[in-house]
């Protein structure tokens, strides 16, 4: 089986699956932590709806997804800083304002909607070379800025106003946060699909958190969970012909439900009286 | 001459709810304030406009003759009235204590020998070695208090602005930290303005006292005046005698 390597498009599938997988499993982290799960679903709607808009005026649909996605992280930011709404009921009126927007714009497409489904979905057959070197760049940069930013990072995850408090630009550095992750959204839409991109955001950080109090080890173990759902997704799609964004979805579901169960955080410690 | 904080009219309100009204106050540099009053008048929201994290509506605040930015937050140490932390947060106690080292080495940067060093002896100062290594979620309210001091000690500030900082240790935590509070205002040569409830709390290098109620300071002046029965009554609403002599 070890001859379907020699084809471009599944060479192309493994790298994207390998960036795209590491870096939602790096953005997860942050929007877990932060804990406005719903920006992931916002933005990778924002991105979908991008696309569809992309089709339907004929213009590039990874460049609406990204101008798309862009805009509502331009939205996020501002959503997330207000005290008299909780960001993520704010958060699931724009998530259900896109789909809307999304579903309208597959409504006025004409003809087979087959390109705008595989959004939807994701058809990692789709990508293109370019796509994929973006895609790259900004899955390096996210490695890069994770590591030369980790303290202040560490210190917006844990609280934003204590670090704003103790002198850290914590505006710049939350919008990079958000910037990043609207880009690797939109750019994952390919692969994954816009409605299921979501649980690839959600669920490979969630299992990490399951299994570490150390942050560091949180980011690894999230981008390594990320990287494995989707090359076995990409694997059993292959095997199976299924669609590889179901079977990413599934196989980071069950590592999450296997990290729940045996997470150290749910044991409890016997008093032993001596 | 040399004053460390001003305000000048500062107005700060929550929706309809007007939490400091035109309130002017300077605050020399090296001095030792307490601040006290009943719950709801402004306390807290005095010290988040100080520190530029709470929004200000009018008015105007200067610290060291300055608008506040970040590069002049890291010479404000903070330690906030609570803060509800995940009990599954995955960050240790001493990753807390160095986010307040954190400003101070800067962007880009990783700490050096002598960060940790500081880090490790203001974990050391407020007593919680043994838990260092826990997550911080996992703490009591007081452990928590403790940390939130370490980490603004970790900061080396030149101001701490305090908001009630004993009140969820027991009785030997509290003595040992106002009697660290003390020890450090007269080495380091802070400003500090300290927020309680408690006024034998109050440590005995502390010379001045803010009274505020409902949005407005009310009296200010030293503390062999301040504590005296009249005011406190009126401050309080009701009759408060037995004031402790020794700490007058
Ligand atoms: N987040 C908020 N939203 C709305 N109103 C608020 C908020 N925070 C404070 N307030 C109001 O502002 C006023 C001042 O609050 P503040 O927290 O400064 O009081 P305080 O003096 O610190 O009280 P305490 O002794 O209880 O800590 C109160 O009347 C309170 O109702
Ligand atoms: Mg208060």
């Amino acid at each position: 089986m070890f001859e379907i390597l020699q084809y471009k498009f599944i060479q192309n599938a493994i790298i994207a699956s390998f960036f795209g997988g590491a870096g939602c499993g790096i953005i997860g982290v942050w929007i877990i932590m932060t804990r406005i799960p719903f920006v992931g679903v916002a933005m990778s709607h924002a991105a979908f709806a991008g696309a569809i808009f992309g089709l339907l005026f004929q213009v590039n649909p990874l460049l609406m997804a990204i101008i798309f996605s862009l805009i509502s992280a331009a939205l996020i930011g501002p959503v997330a800083e207000r005290t008299d709404l909780d960001p993520n009921v704010s958060l699931g009126i724009i998530f259900s304002v896109l789909l809307g927007i999304a579903f309208l714009g597959m409504g006025l497409l004409k003809g087979p909607k087959t390109e705008a489904l595989n959004f939807i979905w994701g058809n990692i057959l789709l990508l293109s070379r370019g796509d994929l070197k973006l895609l790259i760049i900004i899955v390096l940069s996210i490695f890069l800025f994770l590591i030369l930013l980790f303290k202040e990072i560490q210190a917006i995850l844990f609280n934003r106003e204590i670090a704003r408090a103790v002198g850290i630009p914590e505006k710049a550095i939350f919008y990079a946060m958000i910037f990043l992750s609207g880009m690797t959204v939109a750019l994952s839409l390919n692969t994954i699909g816009g409605l299921l991109i979501f649980s690839l955001i959600i669920n490979p950080p969630s299992a990490a958190y399951q299994l570490t109090y150390n942050l560091k080890t949180m980011f690894f173990l999230s981008a390594f969970f990320g990287v494995c759902s989707c090359m076995l997704g990409l694997l059993f799609s292959y095997i199976f012909n299924i669609p590889s964004g179901a079977v990413i979805i599934i196989v980071s579901s069950v590592i999450f439900g296997l990290s729940f169960i045996f997470s150290p955080k749910r044991r409890v410690k016997q008093y032993e009286s001596s | 001459m040399n004053q460390i904080v001003e305000l000048k009219d500062v107005t700060v309100s929550y929706r309809e709810n007007v939490a400091l009204k035109n309130i002017s106050l300077n605050i020399e540099k090296g001095s030792f304030v307490a601040v006290i009053g009943p719950n709801g008048a402004g306390k807290t929201t005095l010290l988040t406009a100080i520190n530029g994290i709470g929004n200000i509506l009018s008015g105007s605040v200067k610290v060291f003759g300055l608008d506040i930015n970040s590069r002049i937050r890291r010479e404000i140490g903070y330690v906030p009235q609570s803060l509800s932390i995940d009990p599954r947060s995955p960050i240790s106690v001493r990753d807390v204590v160095m986010i307040g080292r954190s400003s101070k080495i800067g962007l880009f940067r990783y700490p050096n020998r002598k960060d940790i060093r500081i880090i490790e002896s203001a974990i050391e100062l407020v007593g919680i070695k043994e838990l260092s290594h826990r997550p911080v979620g996992h703490l009591s309210c007081g452990e928590q208090q403790k940390v939130a001091l370490a980490r603004a000690l970790a900061q080396q500030p030149d101001i701490m602005l305090l908001d009630e900082p004993t009140s969820n240790l027991d009785l030997r935590s509290q003595k040992e930290i106002i009697d660290l509070i003390d020890k450090i205002y007269q080495e380091k040569e802070l400003t500090i303005i300290f927020v309680t409830h408690i006024l034998s709390h109050i440590p005995a290098s502390c010379r001045e006292v803010i009274f505020m109620k409902r949005g407005c300071i009310i009296w200010s002046g030293g503390v062999d005046k301040a504590l005296n029965e009249k005011l406190l009554s009126d401050l309080y609403d009701c009759p408060i005698k037995e004031i402790k002599k020794e700490y007058v």
